[in-house]
């Protein structure tokens, strides 16, 4: 078997099984700030402890383990058909041994494939490398929390929004108000300013993929960033919905070129499982981290 | 907000069940029978007397759980609950006939079922959503299986023997919604921030 296989496999099942340390410790930071015992501290505890069960027993940290997107740079000379292959492979894999839930079904007929595969699934965003190192993300992101995303188109008259950084301020404020505990707060949000429609909600998508420790290295972006965060706390969802202090755990903005005519603000939500994973193979080693 | 969460073991009386209110925590113990979508277009197509015995007084929880064959049986991997209000269309009818305790579910439901479960003295109960591997652990025993074949695993019936099941009343038999109030609440934060 191509040991690509063996390594992509064991990317899934890190991926639904483990949730990345930095995730986690926001999830206990938060827990922090809540009043112990009470209702809201509870529900981040539960998640928590679940997060070290699933982790100790490996198995998965929700049962929804979402559908799978893989962010791929491929080194110079390697064909991106042999990864699809190899990743597909590995995802038949993971769902007949329970680290993936068959997810994958017909949009009509609602008949699953069972396999997770199906048409743009997985769905595989290439790039090059640029080093000779091949490097795969792994996005496992919940129905639940993927239908709380949102698009905006500004100027929006009844936000008050314009076509600038206050006007984005307002759609993701609006966006985490919408979502209530929908798509099991507390989120981690993921904007993407500018692009079309498609681009806008991929480029969303792909800020997910970013540390939660890390600062915008755009000054003006990492000040939005700090007071979405602050401001969407104050609307009080809190923890699944059920009130309190912790309704985002994080946000994260970036941007792409537009079209003169549109404004677009693109938000994914993930769930506090916001579950990312990443392989790295170089010099025929692979290594998940 | 800080209160003991209460224990309760089914079956619990009508008159426990309409003194529950929202915010209360609970640890349930007792039969939860899972049923999606496709269970709930099966249960209000056609009343279902060979599953009037089996939900009569049980809760019917909202979850697609990930099983794994063991021997002769069955064992619940990863269980936590999957949005409830897909099946805002079914549910007050599943209540009625079936005189289920309840529902078990994430997200809230709307005024039909608060409705319903005003009338027939039913709750609806909030589990902590992504919890499946925590909330899979609570549960002792798998019962039985139904309609495995017709549906598949996420959306078949699961009868479910749990034990200090952890979830909190977000909507009670008197009509109080817990959804509705954090709603209401934070539509009023969000008009000062934006100053609307
Ligand atoms: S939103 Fe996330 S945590 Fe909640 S059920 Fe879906 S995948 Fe699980």
């Amino acid at each position: 078997m191509d040991p690509l296989v063996n390594w992509a496999l064991e990317l899934i099942r890190k991926t639904s099984t483990d949730l990345s340390p930095d995730v986690e410790r926001w999830l206990r930071r938060a827990r922090e700030e809540e009043a112990e015992g009470g209702t809201a501290w509870n529900v981040l505890d539960a998640m928590i402890r679940n997060v070290e069960m699933s982790r100790e027993a490996g198995t998965p940290i929700c049962q929804d383990t979402g559908l799978t997107t893989f962010f791929v740079q491929v080194p110079r000379g390697t064909d991106p058909e042999a990864i699809r292959e190899a990743l597909q492979q590995a995802i038949r894999l993971a769902t007949q041994e329970g680290s993936l839930r068959p997810n994958s079904v017909h949009p009509i007929t609602g008949k699953n494939t069972g396999d997770n595969l199906g048409v743009d699934l997985p769905h595989i965003e290439f790039e090059p490398s640029p080093d000779d190192g091949l490097v795969i993300d792994l996005l496992l992101k919940g129905g639940g929390s993927e239908n709380t995303g949102a698009q905006y188109r500004l100027p929006d008259a009844g936000l008050k929004a314009g076509r600038d950084l206050e006007g984005v301020y307002r759609c993701v404020v609006d966006a985490v108000h919408h979502a209530q505990g929908h798509g099991c707060a507390p989120g981690i949000l993921g904007v993407c300013i500018g692009g079309d429609r498609a681009g806008g909600y991929a480029g969303a998508k792909r800020q997910l993929l970013r540390p939660l420790d890390d600062t915008n290295p755009d000054p003006a972006l990492a000040e939005l960033e700090e007071r979405l965060i602050r401001d969407c706390n104050r609307l009080g969802v809190g923890p699944m919905g059920f009130g309190g202090r912790t309704t985002v755990l994080a946000v994260k903005v970036g941007w792409k070129h537009r079209h003169p005519a549109s404004f677009f603000v693109s938000i994914a939500y993930s769930c506090w499982a916001d579950r990312h994973r990443r392989l790295e193979v170089r010099n025929g080693v692979g290594k998940v981290f | 907000m800080a209160n003991e969460p209460l224990r309760l073991r089914m079956p619990v009386s009508e008159e426990v069940l309409r003194g529950l209110t929202i915010g209360q925590e609970l640890l349930l113990s007792g039969t939860v029978v899972t049923a999606r979508d496709m269970g709930h277009k099966f249960l209000v197509e056609a009343f279902r007397p060979d599953f009037a015995d089996l939900l009569q007084g049980a809760f019917v929880y909202h979850c697609g759980p990930i099983m794994v064959r063991e021997g002769e049986g069955w064992r619940v991997v990863s269980a936590g609950p999957t949005t409830s209000n897909r099946e805002e269309p079914y549910q007050a009818e599943v209540i009625a006939r079936y005189r289920i305790a309840g529902v078990i579910g994430k997200g809230g439901m709307g005024e039909k079922t608060s409705r319903a479960l005003q009338q027939h003295g039913a709750v609806y109960l909030h589990a902590v959503g992504g919890a499946g591997t925590l909330l899979a652990r609570r549960v002792r025993r798998v019962r039985e299986v139904r309609m495995l074949q017709e549906f598949g695993v996420p959306e078949a019936f699961w009868v479910l023997e749990v034990e200090d099941f952890p979830v909190v009343v977000t909507m009670d038999a008197r009509g109080g919604s817990l959804h509705r109030e954090v709603l209401a609440a934070s539509e009023a934060r969000r008009k000062e921030l934006l100053g609307l």
